[in-house]
């Protein structure tokens, strides 16, 4: 006993440096995706309000930009409004609703947590399941998509944001409609790669990338980015496309969660023909 | 002494969540100016409080950056690497607890090796980890050296700053 004690204190510094290791890669390695949300979803209400208050700071000198943004989306939701059609395009527009009804609502938020520079980026949110954000929503802001919600707290979210390594949402390039996979190379944030798109389609440097709308997250033609070049290598059948994002996720702060009043039928029916699940 | 360290401790974690982690040049500048409260520890400092502390100050940083455990296993790894490079640096000389490591104290280019290669240590851990199975060697180590030399020009600006002349 007392051998294993002198032991002990001679080499306690090699020991607790292991010990120190070990509970360091223990937390990494809890690195499944869901294990390692829910350890931070856990401090998520402390380093969510501290993250909430500096972010409040950075919000004030980014007024300009924010208010310059929401003036053009007003533009555009002014002209989509009645009193800026035609009498017959509103005859139209009547027939349309009550034949559709609502499919998307959208819900605004505010970003209190955001990383650009690493592999694996996250963003944090002000909603959560008290103001009805569940897992699965897309997020939008103004100047095209931004991610999918992946863990709901009470009062915050976390996304998995297009800037992570396993983000994968199924886009189109508008022109032609071919789809293709969105992905993130993990080192420029402003740029991004939509792989999948058969080489006999016709694309061109400038072409605008939207949302596909084959899945039940993104509604359709949300935009994503446009083609700042075309690679393909020799015998392979499919081009590989850099994009340049129109979204700078470094300095967004207003973002929609969408919500998607069919996902439950959709998924239920999916489960049922055996489809994987589109992003 | 035990003072100025804490508050050091406390003023790196916050320099380092509120300022550092949203410095974003190209995508891939990210400085990790906290490793000087490790760099700067006193050598009297307890071996086990060392490592503890840095320890603390990794999943401190970790926990307002959503890397959990990198940042500590990485601060671990040079706390415990210290006295080797501090051995290695000058064999045989015993390093006087009332003198701070700092250029004031042994010059520049000892500081200078001495940060270089605990700072290039933590961040090649650190990227590592985080970069694992993800992007190839070559781009992570790109982003370790110049991280690296970006660390070090911070921390030797620190010195400048707050150099006290004795």
């Amino acid at each position: 006993m007392r051998n294993l004690l002198t032991f002990l204190i001679r080499h306690h510094f090699f020991i607790l440096f292991v010990i120190l290791e070990i509970i360091s890669i223990i937390l990494i390695s809890n690195h499944s995706y869901y294990q390692r949300t829910t350890i931070i979803n856990s401090t998520n209400q402390v380093t969510g309000s501290i993250n909430r208050s500096f972010h409040s700071i950075r919000d004030y000198f980014g007024l300009r930009k924010v208010n310059q943004k929401l003036a053009e989306e007003n533009a555009i939701l002014r002209s989509v409004l009645s009193d800026s059609l035609t009498v017959g395009e509103i005859r139209e527009m009547t027939v349309k609703d009550t034949v559709y009804g609502q499919v998307y609502q959208y819900i605004p938020a505010k970003v209190v947590g955001n990383t650009v520079n690493r592999s694996d980026n996250f963003i944090m949110l002000n909603q959560g399941i008290l103001q009805g954000i569940r897992k699965d929503m897309a997020v939008i802001s103004p100047a095209g998509i931004v991610g999918i919600v992946k863990e709901v707290s009470r009062n915050f979210c976390t996304v998995l944001p297009v800037l992570h390594s396993q983000s994968k949402i199924s886009a189109k390039v508008k022109k032609s409609d071919q789809l293709g996979t969105i992905q993130w190379d993990g080192f420029n944030y402003r740029r991004g790669t939509l792989t999948d798109v058969p080489t006999h389609a016709v694309v061109a440097i400038g072409d605008t990338v939207i949302t596909s709308g084959m899945s039940q997250i993104f509604p359709e033609g949300i935009m994503i980015g446009t083609v700042h070049d075309i690679d393909k290598d020799e015998g392979d059948n499919f081009y590989t496309l850099s994009i340049d994002f129109s979204v700078d996720y470094n300095s967004i702060s207003q973002v929609y969660i969408v919500r998607n009043f069919y996902k439950e039928e959709l998924d239920r029916l999916r489960a049922l023909t055996g489809m994987e699940e589109v992003q | 002494m035990t003072i100025r360290n804490v508050i050091r401790f406390i003023v790196l974690v916050l320099l380092q969540i509120f300022i550092l982690n949203n410095i974003n040049f190209r995508g891939y500048l990210d400085p990790y100016l906290y490793v000087l409260f490790i760099l700067l520890l006193p050598f009297d400092t307890p071996k086990w409080l060392q490592l503890l502390s840095a320890f603390l100050i990794g999943f401190f940083v970790d926990l307002f950056s959503h890397s959990l455990g990198m940042n500590a296993a990485a601060s671990v790894l040079m706390a415990f690497a210290r006295p080797t490079v501090l051995q290695l640096l000058s064999p045989g000389r015993e390093y006087d607890p009332g003198v701070p490591p700092g250029i004031s104290g042994f010059g520049f280019r000892w500081f200078l090796s001495y940060s270089l290669i605990l700072i290039f240590l933590h961040h090649f851990v650190l990227f590592m980890l985080e970069a694992f199975g993800f992007n190839d060697f070559l781009s992570t180590l790109y982003r370790v050296l110049v991280n690296t030399v970006f660390t070090t020009l911070l921390v030797l600006l620190s010195q400048f700053l707050f150099i006290r002349k004795r």
